[in-house]
């Protein structure tokens, strides 16, 4: 394989090559939708990407990690090195608009400052309405919060404020 | 001889893991869905703070200890998670207080160790306060909601209060790691009481007093509940030590 040629990519480029790569659990967004990816650097002895865990006891981590390496390896960067900070914490205001809207599109309710606690009312994402009920403050994954809307009568998914 | 430091990180990962590891035994029994998944998350929640900690002691270590010979090639004695936490799950009324007792007192203590001069045991202490927020919600609302629900909730309650009070001394008492480090359990401890003395009202549950309390968790002397924990989370490290998924 052969490393890519210093002058064929700045960080920009390194950016769009991370935004292919889909959160395992909600396959719309990306990493950097997320707010996972937070510096990439170019260092002289090869390429740092910088990442930090949604939740504490994230199960996809692992995964994020192995997939950033196989997409990039393949790209032909293999002098890689990926680390993992833990402070700022990360938190949903680093999800992106872009990613905001592509969350409600696929049908969770993105995070809204005004449901700071998950409670009743959160806009439902399949009909708007505000009709709505917390059902458990812990969905499928620890990120969400189950809900159920009393106007279409469909369940949904709340990404809790963190 | 441990560092004071790796002593109490191990504490503190200990805490975390062993508990993680109770709630995890719900995975699948919860009493219905939601619940089920909402204890299981916790467990993860728990188990991912408790590689933080071990993550960070197999650092300043430096030597060939990881977060997985940490968690699964230390013994009993070398354990130093609180009695209370080894406790068996019993009923739903038993984990939801061992899971309440624990959250208040972690949502205490996180507050003090986000501004602790180590910035890394800081920053993780500040990103699992986050989490620890809803545990103490949602575990709050579960001990008003048995306390103050039907008569067989409130015997169920009334019945762990009785089995765990005399396991929430131990919170408080200093382990010499925690006195060198300069941990203080004392005002720790005022708002603890505080806050079960909230809930508890609500909850319309009495507050026990003159009870003995257990200890020795700390700093290694465990219930024999330890023991049947260890052998299930250790069993495939140490048949086939090393082995991977
Ligand atoms: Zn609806």
């Amino acid at each position: 394989m052969v490393i890519m040629n210093k002058l064929n990519f700045n960080k920009e480029t390194i950016y769009t090559y991370l935004k292919e790569i889909k959160d395992p659990e909600i396959p719309v967004l990306s990493i950097v939708d997320l707010g996972i990816v937070r510096d990439v650097k170019i260092n002289t002895d090869g390429l740092e990407i910088v990442i930090t865990a949604t939740y504490t006891g994230c199960p996809a981590m692992d995964m994020i990690a192995t997939d950033i390496r196989m997409q990039l390896n393949k790209l032909g960067f293999t002098n890689l090195k990926i680390s993992t900070i833990i402070s700022p914490a990360w938190t949903t205001d680093w999800i992106s608009d872009a990613g905001k809207i592509k969350l409600k599109n696929y049908g969770i309710a993105p995070p809204n400052k005004r449901f700071l606690i998950a409670s009743n009312g959160v806009e439902c994402p399949r009909c708007q309405s505000i009709n709505t009920k917390l059902i458990s403050e812990f969905g499928s994954t620890a990120c969400k919060a189950m809900f159920q809307c009393d106007d279409c009568c469909e369940p949904f998914d709340y990404f809790k404020c963190h | 001889m441990n560092k004071p430091i790796i002593d109490y990180l191990l504490h503190l990962a200990d805490n975390s893991l062993i508990l993680g590891q109770r709630n995890a035994e719900w995975c699948g029994h919860g009493p219905i869905l939601e619940q089920d998944i909402a204890i299981t998350n916790i467990s993860l929640d728990l188990i991912g703070q408790s590689r933080s900690f071990y993550q960070y002691a197999a650092q300043l270590k430096n030597d060939n200890t990881t977060e997985d010979s940490l968690a699964f090639f230390r013994t009993e004695r070398e354990f130093k998670n609180f009695l209370l936490l080894e406790q068996p799950n019993g009923d739903w009324a038993q984990t939801i207080l061992k899971q309440f007792f624990f959250s208040s007192f972690q949502f205490l203590l996180f507050q003090q160790l986000q501004k602790n001069s180590d910035e890394t045991l800081a920053a993780i202490a500040e990103k699992s306060l986050k989490e620890i927020s809803y545990h103490l919600r949602w575990s709050s609302e579960w001990v008003e909601r048995l306390g103050d629900g039907t008569e067989e909730s409130r015997n169920r309650i009334l019945n762990a209060v009785n089995n765990l009070w005399r396991f929430t001394g131990e919170l408080f008492i200093p382990a010499a790691y925690e006195t060198e480090l300069g941990i203080e359990l004392n005002s720790i401890k005022e708002n603890w009481q505080e806050k079960i003395n909230e809930i508890f009202k609500n909850a319309t549950l009495p507050i026990l007093s003159n009870v003995f309390f257990q200890t020795g968790g700390k700093t290694g002397n465990h219930t024999e509940q330890l023991g049947f924990i260890l052998t299930e989370l250790q069993y495939m490290q140490r048949t086939f030590p090393g082995c991977e998924w």
